[in-house]
């Protein structure tokens, strides 16, 4: 194939269709002195989108608490990294294949799978865990169905071979997902302090090599796509969706962490988005230096390929590697050992420019700095409050007729397949593999990983809600981290680190802009006054199909420590006879609930007020009634609110329970609402007395409920006969446990 | 006695072994990598699970042409004890060491979860000293589990004794819904006609720990132990 040249470039303003704007045509022509040739122009395209670049979200990032006594690693690397004591420390970030899922669901997300977990073994720490967030529109939707069990069965697909367990995650659908579903993925690893492992191309004259996979034609333009919105011509986009194969990925995780055991790596780093460009650009810039390659020596699966399409190819489990100058012997040994080419194609040099040969012939040449996050484009724009959150803050719940018995509600919450059991998903995962779950997926509102060899437990948990940030960006997002951190006080864990994945519409919509800066303040908030720091995150912007933005949907990875794995909490009821009660404020905020949802599709009302003091006061309390082993189970409540949660306790535990609402108010309300600071517990009466005293210690309500009973759920109201809801655990478990393969194996009409 | 847990490349429940066997256990367990050709020094034999070679073929069907599995065949004739976990299983039968093959699970999905196993013989080294009946829970977590042989060898496998663990519910009867996959006879294990060579889908050494749910697997291992202690 041949390149077009300077003028037809020119002419064509190729650089429209490659997603650059003119604007960001002339600065880079400003940037070299001269104009770019095609390559050069592409290697600028792909480093300069969205998804590289971060060009609307990267202003925002200061505003991130990003230091802590534990954090060995914040923003800007690979993955961030806490310290968890003992010599240990955890590895973690999230990562969005939102657009090739829509595509090819299967591939898109196994390589999202492969590519997070790159970002996890670069840093020398060895993969323990996945997770996953999703979003898709309604089920009764055949498309919708489609993408969902490809998106499953590419996670199991690629997660289960390489031998990484897939411990947890969160799957809503809602309508606002159906034109394009949201796949991200959070990886987790553990490294020893010494193994620490950064991805820096430093030391003039150390070699430059490129091991892994073979470089073919698929994933050209990744990165780009992922920064457009889909459109129906997405489908032809289909080629920029890189193919996953996670047997090359167990042997580069091996080989990997052999090399850096071997203490030869001076830097090394994955080639994911924008592959050979991207990976070399970050590590000459991270260290101000340059590199210059041949790209005629990298190892290719298919002939005749172009230094354009060498350069931009996103063929997947590929990395580069600076190792210490004279060490290239012993590197293709370790990469040979498990049939993997490991070749030089450079060296470091000290201009800092990329330069880039195709044999003898000078095919790039480009300053590594300008390619980077300090020289791309960064977009200040103007926000605008959207019109439609006065018309959806003006649903006023008390329009809702009042019952006397809500017992079908609940069994329609426990069937909508945003709350019923994930089972289906879940036992597709290998769980289990390493040995380290201790609390896989279902029973728990975080999953709880062992550290062999110590009394430590990792617990880890994703979340996000796209309703709630919907109606009120700022308060959502806030949302998100305070429900985050209850999942691991829930498990006995206590929050160490973040990292976020943001996941928006067109940033160039002022609308869509204003839920942005609003989200990451309300992020950056609740972080910074919970007390855990950001270490890193993803963005994923350009959400939209047909013209229709997702809904925004910031996504919080959150890590969390026990020192000690005794302690850790499940969810479900333990024992007839235990006492169940509310830790934290009652609530009755029915805004943007997953109960008005049963009324109304679009989300309505007023979300929740987050009260951040409340929220890390009932984080105090949890933490220290686990670590002093008071309670038998601890649950949050989010979606479908408290009755929700009294029933999933009982259907994990395969017990039933008895309460009396005290408070006045709709019973509705009461029921139903997702206010936060809230969670609950149950214990032995014996240790009642002793909860209450740390409760009141910070302030915080402790309000008995009931008890747990046999085989039925019942919820009364003081002072009202009738019960409000009566259900046997079999008939709720029944619906619950099965919704959702039912949902997904219904027949359309 | 040594224990040598062999290594294919995508196998990833190597070192899982080597933790139950080491760590838990106090074995010598050593891993050996698919090239190597020199078993003569172990005295059993674990194939691990896992996806060797990436299993983009049938499960197992490359791997049964890795050198190690020449070697394991040379040792399983003369006698060593050798057991197959999942894709261990799955390469065992590939390898023609058990008879049959394994199917696409009946649900086509991969699946994962905790399973109850019935021991049915006590006379290979995996199940020696195991009462037959025991129930044990250990997990399951494949995609291609679906045990088949024809029915007329299916028949001369049971009346040899060959099966040794069955898929069944808590109270140990092997039910058509205490079958994860789809197994003929909710076979999930067997061994061949001298008894040394056993396969099996669940997974024992996710099963060895109490804080992981279940030790009930520790007792596959321990059985190895008492077998050799009892110099059989």
């Amino acid at each position: 194939m041949k390149e077009p040249t300077l003028t037809e470039i020119k002419e064509n303003r190729l650089w429209r269709s490659m997603g650059l704007s003119d604007e960001e045509y002339q600065k880079i022509c400003e940037t070299l002195q001269r104009e770019p040739n095609y390559t050069e122009l592409g290697m600028y395209a792909v480093l300069w989108s969205e998804h590289c670049a971060y060009k609307h979200t990267r202003p925002f990032f200061k505003l991130f608490p990003t230091s802590g006594e534990r954090i060995l690693q914040g923003p800007g690397e690979n993955a961030g990294i806490v310290d968890i004591g003992d010599g240990w420390a955890v590895v973690f970030k999230v990562e969005s294949h939102n657009h090739p899922s829509a595509i090819e669901p299967y591939e898109g997300a196994a390589t999202g799978v492969g590519g997070i977990l790159r970002d996890i073994f670069t840093m020398g720490a060895r993969p323990i865990a996945c997770l996953n967030s999703l979003r898709f529109g309604e089920l009764a939707n055949d498309r919708v169905k489609h993408l969902v069990k490809g998106v499953v069965s590419g996670i199991a697909g690629y997660g289960n071979a390489v031998g990484v367990p897939t411990v947890g995650g969160e799957v809503y659908f809602d309508q606002g997902y159906a034109g394009n579903p949201l796949v991200n993925v959070m990886a987790v690893g553990l490294v020893r302090h010494e193994q620490i492992t950064k991805a820096v191309a430093s030391g003039v004259g150390n070699p430059v090599m490129v091991v892994g996979s073979y470089t073919g034609r698929d994933g050209i333009h990744g990165a780009t796509f992922a920064s457009e919105e889909l459109t129906e011509e997405s489908e032809e986009r289909r080629p920029a969706v890189q193919v996953g194969d996670p047997f090359t990925e167990k042997l580069l995780i091996e080989a990997c962490l052999e090399l850096i055991s071997s203490g030869v790596v001076v830097g090394i780093q994955d080639m994911g988005a924008a592959g050979l460009t991207s990976s070399a650009c970050e590590m000459a810039s991270r260290s101000g230096s340059g590199i210059e390659m041949d790209i005629s020596l990298v190892p290719r699966r298919e002939a005749g390929m172009t230094p354009y399409e060498v350069m931009l190819s996103e063929s997947q489990e590929r990395m580069l590697v600076v190792p210490k100058d004279g060490s290239e012997e012993q590197v293709k040994a370790i990469f040979a050992k498990y049939g993997l080419p490991a070749v030089v194609v450079g060296r470091v040099t000290d201009d800092g420019m990329i330069r880039i040969y195709d044999g003898e012939k000078l095919v790039a040449e480009v300053p590594a700095k300008s390619l980077s996050t300090d020289g791309a484009p960064v977009y200040l724009r103007e926000g605008k409050r959207p019109a439609y959150l006065d018309e959806a803050h003006s649903f006023d719940p008390e329009i809702l007729p009042l019952k006397s018995d809500y017992t079908a509600d609940l069994l329609k919450l426990l069937e909508s397949p945003t709350i019923a059991s994930k089972e289906w998903i879940y036992r597709q995962y290998d769980h289990m593999v390493q040995l380290n779950t201790v609390v896989p997926p279902g029973p728990a509102d975080a999953a709880v990983l062992r550290v062999k060899g110590t009394t430590k437990g990792i617990a880890v948990t994703i979340d996000g809600n796209g309703r709630q940030v919907y109606l009120d960006p700022y308060q959502g997002a806030m949302a998100v981290v305070a429900e985050a951190a209850r999942n691991l006080i829930c498990c006995g864990a206590e929050p160490i680190g973040l990292t976020d994945g943001l996941n928006f519409g067109n940033p160039e919509r002022p609308e869509v802009y204003w839920q942005l800066e609003q989200a990451i303040k309300g992020l950056a908030d609740a972080a910074r006054f919970l007390g855990i720091p950001v270490t890193g995150g993803n963005a994923s912007l350009y959400n939209e199909s047909s013209g229709e933005a997702i809904y925004p949907t910031p996504i919080v990875g959150m890590v969390g420590l026990l020192e000690d794995i005794s302690t850790r909490l499940t969810s479900s009821f333990k024992e007839v006879g235990d006492v169940i009660a509310l830790l934290g404020w009652p609530g009755s905020e029915l805004g943007g609930s997953e109960y008005l949802k049963l009324v109304n599709p679009i989300p309505v009302g007023k979300p929740p007020r987050v009260d951040l003091a409340r929220e890390k006061a009932l984080q105090k309390v949890m933490l220290e009634a686990a670590g002093e082993r008071l309670l038998k189970s601890a649950h949050d409540i989010s979606e479908g609110g408290l009755a929700v949660c009294v029933a999933e306790s009982c259907l994990q535990g395969g017990l039933g329970a008895e309460i009396e609402l005290p408070w006045e108010g709709r019973p509705d309300a009461l029921l139903f609402a997702e206010s936060g600071a809230r969670i609950v517990v149950s214990l032995k009466g014996e240790n009642w007395a002793r909860l209450q005293q740390i409760a009141s210690e910070s302030g915080v309500p402790l309000t008995r409920l009931g008890q747990v009973q046999g085989s039925e759920i019942q919820f009364r109201h003081t002072g009202v006969e009738h019960p409000l809801i009566t259900v046997s655990v079999r008939q709720a478990k029944d619906v619950w446990k099965m919704a959702l393969e039912k949902a997904l194996l219904a027949e359309r009409g | 006695m040594k224990i040598g847990i062999v290594v294919y490349p995508g196998s990833n429940c190597d070192r899982d072994c080597q933790h139950v066997l080491a760590d838990v256990l106090g074995l010598d367990a050593e891993l050996i990598w698919h090239d190597r050709t020199d078993l003569a020094k172990y005295d059993a034999l674990i194939l691990p699970g896992g996806f060797s070679y990436g299993d983009y073929l049938r499960s197992g069907a490359i791997a049964r042409f890795s050198p190690v599995t020449e070697s394991v065949i040379s040792a399983a004739q003369k006698g060593v004890p050798v057991l197959g976990i999942c894709n261990g299983f799955q390469v065992l039968l590939e390898a023609g060491l058990l008879p049959g093959a394994m199917l696409v699970n009946d649900s086509l999905h991969f699946r994962c979860h905790s399973q109850y196993v019935r021991v049915e013989r006590d006379h290979t080294p995996f199940t020696y000293g195991i009462e037959p009946g025991t129930v044990l829970e250990m997990p399951v977590a494949h995609g291609e589990g679906n045990y088949y042989l024809d029915p007329v060898d299916l028949a001369e496998l049971e009346e040899k004794g060959q099966v040794i663990f069955r898929y069944v519910d808590a109270e140990g009867r092997a039910t058509p819904e205490a079958n994860p996959n789809g197994s003929v006879n909710n076979i999930a294990g067997i061994c061949n006609e001298q008894g040394n060579v056993v396969g099996l889908m669940p997974h024992p050494e996710r099963a060895s720990e109490a804080i992981l749910g279940s030790a009930d697997g520790l007792k596959v291992f321990q059985a190895l132990i008492k077998f050799w202690e009892a110099g059989q």
